[in-house]
């Protein structure tokens, strides 16, 4: 089992002819994602490695493939435009990829997407998601460091993601789902949604949530885990020798009353129950060191 | 990007919010000028990207044109250091000659992007003149915010509630109101990630004023608007944070002697706490992303070379797309220019990262590579200084 993704994914990508989406679109398709479509206004008619179709819309593409996720690698100023197109066609799931959407394209992205709360998106500024049992990758993430398994993964960032995900399996632990929710001020789809998710999920055992400083959504995550989750749940947060005020409005924190410093949201997660991983070179050895006890 | 208080306040004119009379000097000579014609008495402030100026000496009331001629000789060309510079301070290259306002009250007014509310805040409070933070920490019953729905945008109902908040007096609710309405339009069409005018003040004759304005504009958003990228004032960014910026990489200049170079931000954070566990500091946050090549990682590199007080580097690369042994030939290319060879600690993993481990141990560079995140510490510390 997974959250969000799984074997019955129908993928489509948007900017599937451009040199990034290419690349990734071919990825996700060899490591068993059903890639079923690709758009790109303009080629449409054409196929994707002589296989897939591609079409001018998404509309088109769902009324003819049955798609149902979309990955969109589409550059910044565009990809709002990207993501209103695939929720008005239906799709379910959304991954945008790009970095530097402005923060205002995406307070009507958000706007829009309230009035269909079926809808799921993921990012922006983030590398996708990866049930590595289901076998779909959606997403820009290497594969090869993924293992099936029970331990469902949130983090706001990439690489470091990459990272814990191949600490976990060197530690033979493998993974249900793994998504990375994004580095911006603005996500679609927040640490609180994905753990409630988790926690729904009977084979997903514990969570491994990777943080950092700047907003409160940590503190929020916290909040959840304190009142409703059932499952172990393991924090690292990173940032401790960050500087403040560094593409930060300043402001920001007199809104919520809370620091977006790591020491509180380390606090909160501790507070809350969580396992806290004291470094990060020890994501995998900390999550070993419980669930194996737990198994015992 | 950040503006200075001349650029913010020409931009809330033009959105007609009412800012004190004057213009900007760059010279003394021209301050002076500007200081005749508002009649002689005048408020001589530097134009730097920094709060704490008045403290800092960078405010300087005149009462005439010959004192505002040698307050502005005074600034200009000069260093201002205030609690937000550093010890170096920011350079002055012009000051903003104003009429004084004769003040009954000061006010604050800010707008800003929360991530969690998904939306614009604005901010308000009847103590103003201070830092805002300082105001929600002594007294947060003074401050007062509200989120306007992004579907209907500013609302005249949201202007009288916050003004009502403010305790203004009702002669000045509609202004407050409008004044509100017009910063808030300002904040979307410029997309702005800060408008701050603190402090707004009440005049002694009953009028509403923007003695201070800050505007921040959201770097992503830069690209639709042509017109301010051309209010960017580079002397005011530090020298290493600009340079890296032609490279295309993230950097943020710190204060250790640890040098960073790491793919991803998280990572590059992750990254950093080690060298702080490693009982030192880093000399900085970069993060070279995912698409740079080999000139961008020499650039990059070349930047922390060139800092006389960076003595040891951490290089942590989880290839993806990135591949590690272009950014080992990268190094290696920025070392070789500058003729030095540096100790470096070196964690590589994913894409070519054999590649890489080879093209630096046969560099002639001081390498200590290690396999795993938990061994950079302590190579680190064997490092020493």
């Amino acid at each position: 089992m997974s959250i969000l993704v799984n074997s019955s994914t129908r993928l489509l990508v948007q900017g599937i002819t451009g040199r990034e989406g290419g690349f990734h679109a071919k990825r996700c398709w060899e490591y068993g994602t059903n890639l079923v479509a690709g758009v790109t206004p303009g080629r449409g008619g054409t196929f994707f490695e002589e296989k897939v179709p591609v079409f001018n819309t998404v509309e088109e593409a769902v009324r003819k493939t049955g798609a149902n996720c979309a990955l969109a690698f589409v550059p910044a100023p565009f990809a709002a435009d990207a993501i209103l197109e695939a929720a008005d066609a239906g799709i379910q799931v959304i991954v945008s990829i790009a970095e530097g959407i402005p923060v205002l394209d995406m307070m009507r992205v958000k706007r829009y997407l309230r009035n269909k709360p079926r809808i799921r998106l993921i990012g922006p500024n983030c590398p996708g998601l990866i049930s590595p049992g289901e076998k779909c990758k959606v997403g820009i993430m290497p594969g090869d460091i993924h293992r099936p398994g029970r331990i469902g993964v949130v983090s706001r960032s990439g690489t470091l993601t990459y990272e814990s995900v191949a600490q976990l399996t060197a530690a033979g632990l493998g993974q249900s789902t793994c998504v990375g929710v994004g580095g911006d001020p603005i996500i679609g789809t927040t640490q609180v949604e994905l753990l409630k998710k988790f926690n729904e999920d009977p084979e997903t055992d514990a969570v491994v949530l990777i943080g950092e400083i700047g907003g409160t959504r940590e503190q929020e995550a916290a909040a959840y885990i304190k009142r409703s989750m059932k499952k172990p749940v393991f924090a690292l947060i990173v940032g401790q020798t960050a500087p403040s005020g560094k593409r930060m409005g300043h402001a920001g924190a007199i809104i919520t009353g809370t620091a977006s410093r790591a020491e509180d949201k380390i606090k909160a997660l501790k507070d809350a129950g969580c396992h806290i991983i004291p470094s990060p070179g020890e994501i995998g050895a900390t999550v070993k060191r419980v669930m194996g006890a737990r198994k015992r | 990007m950040k503006l200075h208080e001349y650029q913010a306040k020409a931009i809330l004119a033009s959105y007609g919010i009412p800012v004190p009379r004057g213009g900007v000097a760059s010279t003394p000579a021209e301050a002076r000028q500007i200081a005749q014609d508002l009649g002689g008495k005048a408020v001589v402030k530097a134009q730097v990207h920094a709060g704490g100026r008045g403290k800092a000496g960078g405010i300087k009331l005149v009462s005439s044109p010959q004192e505002a001629e040698s307050a502005a000789a005074s600034l200009i060309g000069r260093h201002l250091i205030t609690y937000q510079t550093g010890p170096q301070g920011v350079p002055v290259g012009k000051v903003l000659v104003e009429e004084p306002a004769a003040v009954a009250k000061e006010l604050y007014l800010g707008i800003v992007v929360d991530g969690s509310v998904g939306s614009p805040v604005i901010i308000v409070s009847e103590a103003g003149g201070v830092e805002i933070e300082e105001v929600a920490r002594t007294s947060p019953e003074k401050l007062h915010t509200l989120a306007p729905d992004p579907a209907v945008g500013f609302q005249g109902f949201y202007g009288r509630r916050l003004a009502y908040a403010m305790n203004l007096p009702a002669d000045l609710i509609r202004p407050a109101t409008d004044l509100m309405g017009n910063l808030y339009r300002l904040f979307i069409e410029k997309d702005c990630s800060l408008a701050e005018i603190n402090p707004l003040v009440i005049t002694q004759d009953n009028r509403l004023l923007a003695l201070d304005a800050k505007l921040n504009l959201e770097d992503d958003a830069l690209f639709r608007h042509r017109d301010l990228q051309a209010l960017r004032d580079a002397t005011q960014e530090d020298s290493q944070e600009a340079e890296a910026e032609k490279f295309d990489v993230s950097f943020v200049h710190l204060d250790g002697d640890v040098g960073c170079l790491v793919n991803g931000a998280g990572l590059a954070m992750a990254t950093m706490d080690l060298v702080k566990a490693a009982g030192a500091d880093p000399a900085n946050f970069l993060d070279v992303g995912g698409m740079a090549d080999e000139a961008k990682i020499k650039g990059a590199f070349s930047i922390m070379l060139r800092d006389p007080k960076v003595r040891r580097f951490l290089i942590n690369v989880f290839g993806g797309i990135l591949r590690c042994d272009m950014v080992a030939n990268g190094v290696v290319a920025a070392c070789k220019e500058a003729g030095v060879r540096p100790s470096l600690v070196v964690r590589m993993r994913g894409t070519n990262a054999d590649m890489g481990r080879q093209i630096l141990r046969e560099s002639g560079l001081n390498v200590t590579l290690v396999d795993e995140m938990a061994q950079i510490s302590s190579a680190l510390r064997q490092l020493g200084k």
